[in-house]
């Protein structure tokens, strides 16, 4: 028997989750920037989110089999893609991420995060059995890395290591053995000391002052400081709109992007991260349940890594605004101020909505 | 479509509920972390917050002007930048390296020399902004308006410099004003790094009035350090005026007079204690201290021979010579010690315990009057003899010389009166008769300043009026910080006051050691004193083989007129040779306190002179007869 997918079976929810959270976002975003430089940036994050939204309609309207059968040449095209943009892209703020398309300045390393979401769940949906040798563990490495490398060239650590959770999630899944585990977290903790001399200077620096905030007040400490002050000085109920003196008078660095948060914490108060942190565990938690009830493992892969990616970005940046984690340039999704990051999510959302509405098919 | 997946493979259902608890926790760590620091600790947070938005600016209150009795000013304020460094706003803290050198060159100065200073207010609390640079130039000021976005810990402040018209004018008096010391921040809330506060004289010791209080501008800033906003201001509460017993007009007269003679002149009124005139010379020019004294102008001061910053009206302990014979004759007259008629004759020395000791001149028979106009030593030899140390010391004491008059000044030396007593105590050893002789003459070791002699031959003349010197009017502004009225009473025999004004009125008046400075028509009385610095044998043996000035100290000290009088002067030349050199500074003084006072009162004054006439036919007959 088979049923079609129907409006019915559309994740409402998860649908009124992440509106929810493109709203608040877009209204901080008005705040941070009404006026000056920046100003207008509210309007073309609405248009961003409604571009979302549509492409979410069509791919969950795409039977993600399809989808997941052209993942070899997705991959090969994101890779392509990805080399390109090391080749030509355009250049801003010392970092290569950039690449025009239709006129537009595309980040190819947002649609590198979907295609490996595909890869994964396409390769490990061809795994039979209930635990994962050690080659395919190793070969899921091999699949997220070649890009993350990629992307670590351009430079951007955060979306590199953004594709990392996928695979974790997806390994974990697909019944990694503690052992293997074991050895992967040895060896990257062996590599760690080889990787700080691939680094950029800017990025040991901002590592460097996660573990000493105190030592630079003025480089990336400061931002951590100023970050952290607003969040601490909204209080209870927040400055109101409009009214955060850290976020208004500039002292929060990128305050509608990567540290929107902290404006948020500074003008709502707990309040608003209670409501917005509840919001964000209510879309992770749908989509784990969506995971739960998909109809076969390759719609749960999809799933969970979706999952695996956002609750990264969400884990990191919102950690990072109260100086728990480095600043690594990770934007918080459905908030932060960006096209390609938006249109990531709500296609994310999409392929995730597609398994949904097809969790009866069989 | 190829079957490469697997539909019955189930999920792992553990897993994924792992998964969904593993999430569950990590935000309730989330949201713990967000209770702590905008719950628990928003107040600290919030402190913060207001301390980066919120620059405090000081509103430097003007310092009050000094006035002179009148009402005219003396010393003023001028306007001038300062350039100060908010440290809180320093992005790269007191000693960031690179920004330091940036502002030292954009604001011309020694790299080495501004770190210095900015390291010595390295205790000094951060939020309290410090001064690097006074009198900023236009290029200065230029520098900071232009470098607001990257420099924002740099401030324009306007501050009220002192300003000294007349330079060394009254300068011992007045004092100067230098940048608080980081040891006085520590001693006294009320200073902040920068402040100008009194080091010396009236500016030191009224600084509570004429220091204002600051106020306070709070302006909102960006995080580029640009003014957005303004929040309400404090306003800056200026200091109070002082206004001085000091008369302008005899001020001048005084330091024209002294025509930069090293010396002291201070002129009082004995009924009130007012300090009319007070000189020191030479003086230091206070404008050097009213922005940050140079080091080497520090050092010339200090190093000068001459002592320029010694207050001599004050400080100076010197021997007062033959002035001193004046508190004999009273103390001689208070203790009936001479015989009725009692009268010595002078043949230019005398001897006493063995020792010759020489007078100045030989006098013949002297009476007490005659022993007075004419100075005679011979004639004090013998009543110092008479009266014996302690009975000396006693009267000194009592007419308040070898104490502290009390006068609202920092720093007034004592002197020193000897005694039996002080002999033991100093040098253990017992008195000698012989060192009363020297005694009776101002000799020895007696020490005064100019201001005690003022005071004791003031008192004398009134009777037993001992006032304390002030040089600040008892008005509103002041009473607070003014040392109570104090008059010392210690009654005198009229006969004495008598006996010994009549001879100090002869000293001018009838061809005594001050003739010269007889002024017509005003009793002008007074006590000559020529103090030797070593023996006259010593001297002549000394002769060319020092570098030291050893010429006698003159003094004069003289009052107007006999009877109450309203003036008393005491004037002080070092190396001046002889007491009549210093008398013609005081009669200049005291003829000009007569003309001011023939000014004010007009016509009557004429009227007012007959009817003293009239009052003392005895004293007119004299003065009719020397004529």
């Amino acid at each position: 028997m088979r049923r079609y997918a129907t409006w019915r079976d559309f994740d409402w929810w998860l649908l009124g989750f992440a509106l929810a959270l493109a709203g608040v976002g877009i209204l901080e975003i008005y705040s941070a920037t009404h006026s000056g430089r920046f100003a207008g940036m509210a309007t073309r994050q609405l248009a961003w989110v409604g571009l979302g939204l549509v492409l979410m309609v069509i791919l969950s309207r795409v039977d993600y089999h399809t989808v997941l059968e052209q993942a070899p040449t997705l991959y090969l095209l994101a890779l392509g893609g990805l080399v390109l943009v090391l080749a030509f892209g355009h250049t801003r703020l010392g970092a290569r991420r950039w690449l025009p398309v239709l006129g537009q300045q595309f980040q190819v390393s947002e649609l590198a995060k979907l295609v490996i979401i595909v890869v994964l769940a396409r390769y490990l949906s061809e795994v039979t059995t209930d635990r994962l040798s050690f080659s395919d563990l190793a070969k899921v490495g091999g699949l997220v890395g070649v890009p993350a490398g990629l992307i670590l060239l351009q430079p951007n650590l955060g979306t590199a290591m953004a594709l990392v959770p996928a695979a974790v999630v997806g390994a974990f899944l697909a019944g990694v053995h503690w052992k293997h585990a074991a050895i992967v977290a040895v060896l990257a903790g062996l590599l760690l000391p080889a990787g700080w001399h691939v680094l950029k200077p800017y990025q040991r620096d901002r590592l460097m002052t996660f573990v000493h905030p105190e030592e630079s007040p003025q480089g990336a400490g400061y931002q951590i400081l100023q970050s952290k002050i607003a969040v601490g000085s909204g209080g209870f109920w927040g400055k109101g709109l409009q009214k955060g003196t850290q976020n208004q008078l500039g002292f929060v660095p990128e305050r509608h992007n990567d540290f929107i948060y902290a404006a948020l914490a500074e003008e709502f108060g707990f309040a608003g991260v209670l409501v917005t942190l509840l919001l964000y565990l209510g879309i992770l938690l749908r989509l784990v349940h969506n995971a739960q009830t998909a109809s076969d493992r390759a719609g749960m892969f999809v799933v969970m890594g979706v999952l695996g990616i956002l609750a990264f970005h969400i884990l990191v940046n919102v950690a990072m605004v109260i100086g728990y984690m480095p600043v690594t340039g990770i934007p918080l999704p459905l908030l932060s101020y960006g096209g390609a990051a938006t249109l990531f999510t709500f296609m994310a959302l999409g392929m995730v909505m597609a398994v949904r509405m097809r969790r009866f098919v069989n | 479509m190829s079957l490469w997946f697997e539909r019955e493979h189930r999920l792992p259902q553990t897993r994924l509920t792992a998964i969904q608890y593993g999430l569950v926790l990590i935000f309730i760590l989330l949201m713990t972390a967000f209770w702590n620091m905008q719950v628990m600790h928003s107040n600290y947070y919030l402190a913060l917050a207001e301390r980066n938005r919120i620059r405090n600016l000081p509103l430097i209150a003007p310092r009050g002007r000094i006035l002179d009795r009148e009402g005219r000013v003396l010393v003023d304020n001028y306007p001038s930048f300062s350039i100060w460094m908010l440290r809180e706003n320093s992005a790269h803290g007191a000693s960031g390296g690179k920004h330091l050198r940036e502002i030292a060159e954009g604001l011309a100065m020694d790299p080495a020399a501004l770190k210095e200073r900015i390291e010595q207010f390295a205790d000094v609390a951060k939020y309290h902004p410090i001064v690097i640079k006074e009198e900023a130039t236009s290029a200065d000021v230029a520098f900071v308006e232009s470098h607001r976005a990257d420099l924002p810990e740099l401030e324009l402040v306007m501050v009220q410099r002192r300003h000294y018209p007349r330079n060394s004018f009254l300068a011992h008096a007045i004092g100067y004003v230098g940048e608080v010391s980081p040891e006085q921040l520590k001693q006294n809330d009320r200073y902040r790094p920068g402040d100008f506060v009194g080091k010396s004289g009236l500016e030191r010791q009224y600084n509570d009035v004429l220091m204002g209080q600051d106020g306070m501008r709070r302006a909102v800033v960006n995080s580029a350090g640009k003014e957005v906003g303004r929040l309400q201001q404090k306003e800056a509460l200026p200091g109070r005026p002082l206004k001085l017993t000091i008369d302008y007009d005899l001020q001048v007269v005084a330091e024209e007079a002294m025509a930069k003679r090293k010396g002291a002149v201070v002129a009082l009124d004995p009924r009130n204690g007012e300090v009319l005139a007070m000189v020191s010379q030479p003086a230091p020019d206070p404008n050097l201290f009213a922005v940050r004294i140079k080091p080497e102008d520090w050092k010339a001061l200090n190093d000068d021979r001459d002592h320029p910053l010694l207050n001599r009206a004050i400080q100076a302990q010197l021997a007062p010579g033959s002035v001193f014979k004046v508190i004999l004759a009273a103390a001689a007259m208070e203790t009936k010690a001479l015989r009725p008629g009692f009268s010595v004759d002078c043949s230019g020395a005398a001897s006493f315990y063995g020792n010759i000791f020489q007078c100045w001149r030989p006098h013949g028979v002297v009476s007490f009057h005659r022993a007075i106009t004419e100075s005679c030593d011979v004639f004090f030899y013998n009543v110092g003899k008479i009266l014996g140390i302690d009975r000396i010391a006693y009267y000194a004491g009592k007419f308040g010389l070898g104490h502290s008059t009390g006068i609202d000044l920092p720093g007034e030396e004592a002197g020193l009166i000897p005694s039996e007593d002080w002999k033991m105590r100093r040098f253990k050893q017992r008195w000698w008769p012989g060192e009363t002789i020297s005694v009776a003459i101002g000799q020895g070791a007696v020490q005064v300043t100019p201001i005690q002699l003022a005071r004791a031959i003031g008192g004398i003349a009134s009777g037993g009026l001992f006032v304390r010197p002030r040089l600040v009017m008892d008005d509103a502004a002041a009473r607070a910080n003014l040392p109570p009225a104090l008059i010392e009473r210690f009654p005198l025999q009229e006969s004495t006051v008598e006996a010994v004004t009549l001879g100090m009125w002869g000293v001018v008046n009838e061809y005594g050691t001050a003739a010269a400075s007889r002024l017509q028509g005003i009793e002008f009385c007074g006590k000559t004193g020529t103090a030797q610095l070593i023996s006259e044998p010593g001297r002549k043996k000394a002769q060319g083989r020092t570098r030291r000035n050893l010429a006698h100290n003159a003094w004069f000290v003289g009052f107007a007129p006999r009877h109450n009088p309203e003036i008393v002067v005491a004037v002080l030349i070092e190396h001046g040779e002889h007491g009549s050199l210093a008398a013609t500074v005081a009669r200049d003084l005291v003829r000009a306190h007569y003309d001011k006072k023939a000014r004010q009162l007009g016509p009557d004054y004429r009227v007012e002179l007959r009817r003293i006439q009239e009052l003392e036919p005895r004293l007119a007959g004299v003065s009719q007869a020397a004529e």
